[in-house]
C-alpha cells in the first residue's frame, strides 16, 4: 500500500466533483479549448514532479533506466492512485532512422469522468488531460522525456481510454557547473 | 567504502556520548546541482564561503559515483571515466569514512541527493538517510507552497528533521 490512509477512506466522489469544477472553471476562464487541455496537462505536470518523490519514497524503487520497467511501474503506481485500474502494453516502433519505443497504457476504469458527458460546446476537449500531465511530469523527473497523447476517449466515443507514452530522449546525468564558475 | 579504516593511526575525534549530536551537518541536493538545503549541527571548522563549500560536495560525489562505476568489476557495460551516464545507471557507493568523520550519501532516482556528515562511528545510516526523504516528501514535496528546485524553508520540516537526525547514531 503506498498511502497511509486506504484509498477507500478518501470520497472518491468529492474528488470527482471537485475536478470537474476545475475543469469547468477552466473553460470559463480560457474559453478556447485547446487552451483548457494546455492547462489541465500544465497541472497534471506540476503534480507529477512532486508526486515521483512520494512514489520513489513509499516503493523502495531504486533505479529507473529501463522504460519498459519504468511504464509497468507506472501502470502499477497507478492502480493504487486514484484507484484506477490499468495495463500497460509496449511496442516499439520501427522508424527510418530510429528505434521509437511507444507504451500503451489502458485504464479498465477511470473515476474522473463519472457524471461526465461531453457537450457539443467542447468536443475537442480532452477531460482527463491532467492524468497525461502526471505521467510526463513523474517521467521527466527520472529524467526521460515523454510524449504523452490519448488515443482513445470513451468521453469522445471510443471503446476504453488508452494514453500512449513514448520515449523522446533520455537525458544523461552531467555535471551542472561550469569549469570556470 | 573505506578509506581509513580499521587502524586508527591519526588521532580521531572523542568517542560520540550517548546523549550528544553526532551528526556534523547534512546537505540536500538536487539533480541541478541547487543546494535545496544545508543544515549544521556541530561543525566547529569553516574553510570555505556556504556556496564553495556545497559546490565542492556536489561535486565530489559527483566524480566518486563515476569513479566506482569506472571501478565496478562486475558489470561488463561501463561507460568511460567522465562521460554522462544515464541516471541509477552504474553502481554508485553509499558512505564512506575518514578518521575524522563518516560521510553517508543516498540518491533517489528522482535525483535528490542526501549527504549526511556524521561522527566515524557512526554504523549503517542507509534507512536512515531513506527516513530522511520520507520526511523531504511528506514535509516539502507535498507542500503546496513549495516551489520544487527552490531552497527548502519549511519549519516543519527543519524541525522534524532535527528531532530525528538527534535520535540517531
Amino acid at each position: 500500500m503506498l498511502f497511509k490512509n486506504p484509498p477507500q477512506a478518501m470520497n472518491a466522489e468529492l474528488f470527482t466533483l471537485t475536478y470537474g469544477a476545475i475543469v469547468r472553471q477552466l473553460l470559463t476562464d480560457l474559453e478556447e479549448v485547446e487552451e483548457v487541455n494546455k492547462q489541465l496537462d500544465q497541472m497534471g505536470y506540476n503534480i507529477g514532479i512532486r508526486l515521483i518523490d512520494e512514489f520513489l519514497a513509499k516503493s523502495n524503487v531504486a533505479r529507473c533506466v529501463d522504460f519498459k520497467e519504468t511504464a509497468e511501474v507506472i501502470a502499477k503506481h497507478g492502480s493504487s492512485w486514484l484507484s484506477i485500474t490499468c495495463f500497460v502494453i509496449i511496442g516499439v516502433e520501427e522508424k527510418k532512422s530510429r528505434i521509437e519505443i511507444c507504451t500503451g497504457i489502458f485504464l479498465e476504469d477511470n473515476p474522473l469522468v463519472d457524471f461526465v458527458e461531453l457537450p457539443d460546446t467542447c468536443q475537442g476537449l480532452y477531460y482527463c488531460n491532467v492524468l497525461s500531465g502526471v505521467i510526463r511530469g513523474a517521467l521527466e523527473m527520472v529524467s526521460m522525456k515523454t510524449e504523452v497523447t490519448w488515443v482513445r476517449d470513451m468521453l469522445r466515443g471510443d471503446d476504453a481510454f488508452e494514453l500512449q507514452v513514448k520515449l523522446l530522449k533520455q537525458v544523461p546525468e552531467e555535471y551542472p557547473y561550469k569549469d570556470d564558475e | 567504502m573505506q578509506f581509513f579504516g580499521g587502524s586508527e593511526i591519526s588521532p580521531s575525534p572523542p568517542a560520540p556520548t550517548a546523549s550528544g549530536n553526532n551528526a556534523h551537518m547534512m546537505y540536500v541536493f538536487n539533480r541541478n546541482g541547487v543546494c535545496l538545503l544545508y543544515r549544521e549541527w556541530n561543525r566547529p571548522l569553516h574553510t570555505l564561503n556556504a556556496q564553495q563549500d556545497h559546490k565542492l560536495m556536489f561535486g565530489l560525489l559527483f566524480s566518486l559515483k563515476s569513479l566506482t562505476a569506472k571501478m565496478d568489476p562486475t558489470n561488463a557495460e561501463r561507460g568511460n571515466l567522465g562521460v554522462p551516464q544515464l541516471p541509477g545507471q552504474g553502481c554508485s557507493f553509499h558512505s564512506f569514512r575518514t578518521n575524522t568523520y563518516k560521510l553517508s550519501f543516498m540518491e533517489s532516482p528522482s535525483g535528490i541527493k542526501i549527504i549526511l556528515v556524521t561522527h566515524p562511528r557512526t554504523g549503517d545510516l542507509r534507512e536512515s538517510l531513506k527516513y530522511i526523504y520520507n520526511l523531504y516528501v511528506d514535509y516539502v514535496a507535498k507542500n503546496p507552497l513549495y516551489t520544487p528546485g527552490t531552497p527548502i524553508r519549511c519549519e516543519l520540516f527543519n524541525t522534524n528533521l532535527d528531532q530525528y537526525v538527534r535520535s540517531i547514531a
